[in-house]
């Protein structure tokens, strides 16, 4: 992703700093960020809440101004647009909120209308492709209905079908499930994933939580104080992980966690078993490893846990397990060559 | 109380209808433009003019903090130069305009301060206009608390004509100073102090239907 081959990424973030003048001193918000979001893929942002996640988003639509690099949505450099040039541009990029910022005046129709009616589109033809846009998000029946009236899920329906109206080729989302509960986080998780597909239009999107990007980043980057510090297709990352902030962010969302009982006599350093984390990622996702290190070095793994999933409609495994502390380096060597990833979590009496 | 005053209690409403209704439409023309710009025109606002705000809102300062009664007196030379004599119920609607321009326009302000930022920040994304911003999202999503400021306006403004009473403006507080107070008719006083509890009340009870009806931040039951 970041200094990829892509010749023509959807969005391109090129050396890219903000910083906010205060008393004695700026505030750095972001700093050399380059990253290129290929055309047609879902990318996500993962960062804390302060590190820098929101700023990038709103350069993508002018809403923020870089102080330092470009930002180029489909070649076109918004930190230089201007006025009309500028609200050009934003007519290309949609956006969806984590709060929705529905009009609580107008119910669903008239929402969905309020792009159509910047962009001075005439009456009639707003009338058709609303109730077009209404249909596509599944929300036929409530379109006389206030925002007020809506679920949090429904409420973020319209919230894309009004992204979707100016038929964009960016659609930018802003935590856009993170007021929402999780079975709802999954069907709008869903819905943008088909309309990726549909549509083929690029989207960007920040998060704070893992699962989201497990579900629909092809791509995914992860942003810390300013700086991106991991990026690459997300299957890549999930399976290697190599920064620590990305491994933080990853435990609990993928994969095993230990058992409670274990959990609480893990020690740092040895004596003890050493507890390993083994990640099946690609081709060896489904190659009886355990069984191969029992008949090749006679070496029983006690298994503590684990799971496999999809990401990306790959399948990923992960197993937690422990060995005698004397063939432990040579656990780990055998599974390294054969593809697999592993970790030592801790050593266990 | 004898019949000849209901004609001239009668008269006395009226008047005071009339300098209520004009000076809130004209308060409601000039404060409403006015309101909007306080409230868009600060530094790094859709209307960023940090100055001409400054000095509008020093303005609007300055003629809130006189007291009616001495803004009436003190304009009476630009009341005659407007209406060409200071004295009867159209000389009243020039004060009365002028203290209710900069009262609708703060209550106007508020009303849209209290509209999300975060719907600004989603018409600035769909590519709007700052004016197509001020039409399209402010005032619509405002509009219930404008309601409600414009109906505490006329509600003040009712409160105010009487006051005008004292530089020969009509109506029902001059009717109740000239005949209840100072020719000890206490039925007249009081036939004035209920029609302006009544209209009052109507007012206000109108301007909350209004408001109610504009306001859908709250779900509404659908009937069956």
């Amino acid at each position: 992703m970041s200094g990829c081959a892509d010749p023509a990424p959807a969005i391109l973030f090129d050396n890219l700093g903000k910083s906010y003048p205060k008393a004695g001193g700026a505030v750095v918000a972001l700093q050399d960020v380059s990253l290129a979001v290929p055309k047609g893929s879902i990318t996500g942002i993962i960062g804390r809440s302060g590190a820098g996640k929101s700023t990038l988003l709103r350069m993508v639509n002018g809403l923020e101004r870089p102080s330092r690099g470009r930002v180029l949505v489909e070649g076109q450099d918004v930190g230089q647009a201007r006025g009309p040039a500028l609200r050009r541009i934003r007519r290309d990029v949609g956006m969806i909120f984590q709060h929705f910022n529905l009009l609580a005046s107008r119910n669903v129709r008239d929402n969905v209308a309020l792009p159509l009616e910047i962009a001075g589109m005439a009456r009639s033809q707003i009338r058709a492709r609303v109730a077009e846009l209404i249909e596509q998000v599944g929300l036929g029946a409530l379109a006389e209905r206030y925002p007020a009236e809506l679920s949090g899920g429904q409420k973020q329906r319209v919230g894309i079908a009004r992204a979707l109206a100016t038929g964009p080729k960016v659609l930018l989302s802003d935590e856009a499930t993170s007021a929402l509960d999780p079975e709802t986080t999954q069907t709008v998780l869903n819905l943008l994933a088909q309309i990726n597909r549909e549509l083929g239009l690029t989207v960007l999107l920040i998060t704070h939580e893992m699962a989201v990007l497990r579900d629909i980043a092809s791509h995914m980057a992860v942003i810390e104080a300013g700086r991106i510090v991991e990026s690459g297709p997300t299957y890549d990352i999930f399976a290697r992980p190599a920064h620590p902030t990305t491994r933080r962010f990853l435990a609990g969302v993928t994969g095993a966690t230990l058992p409670a009982f274990v959990a609480e006599r893990l020690a740092p350093e040895p004596p003890g078993d050493p507890v390993i984390r083994v990640t099946f990622a690609g081709a060896h996702a489904t190659d009886p490893m355990l069984a191969r290190l029992a008949t090749d070095l006679g070496i029983s793994a006690n298994i503590l846990g684990g799971t496999i999933e999809e990401i990306g409609a790959k399948p990923f495994g992960n197993l937690l397990i422990s060995v005698p502390l004397d063939r432990g380096a040579e656990t780990r060597a055998f599974l390294e060559r054969h593809g697999l990833t592993t970790e030592v979590l801790g050593h266990v009496r | 109380m004898s019949a000849n005053l209901i004609p001239i209690l009668w008269e006395a409403t009226l008047q005071t209808l009339y300098m209520v209704a004009i000076s809130s439409l004209l308060g409601a023309l000039g404060g409403l433009p006015l309101g909007v710009f306080l409230a868009c025109s600060q530094r790094g606002e859709l209307l960023s003019a940090p100055w001409m705000n400054r000095i509008l809102g020093l303005a609007v300062n300055a003629t809130r903090s006189v007291p009616f009664i001495i803004l009436v007196v003190a304009i009476i030379p630009l009341t005659r130069a407007i209406v060409g004599t200071s004295i009867g119920t159209n000389a009243a609607i020039v004060p009365l305009t002028l203290a209710a321009i900069p009262f609708i326009a703060r209550l106007v302000e508020n009303a849209i301060r209290e509209v999300d930022a975060g719907l600004i920040e989603a018409a600035r994304a769909m590519g709007a206009t700052p004016l197509q911003i001020i039409r399209k999202v402010l005032i619509p999503e405002a509009l219930p608390g404008i309601t409600l400021g414009l109906t505490l306006a006329v509600v003040s403004l009712i409160g105010y004509s009487a006051m005008v009473g004292a530089v020969g403006g009509q109506g029902l507080g001059d009717l109740g100073i000239r005949y209840g107070y100072q020719r000890f008719m206490p039925e007249v006083m009081a036939a004035v102090v209920v029609i302006l509890i009544v209209m009052v009340q109507l007012v206000q009870s109108i301007g909350e239907w209004i408001a109610a009806r504009l306001d859908r931040r709250a779900p509404r039951n659908r009937g069956a």
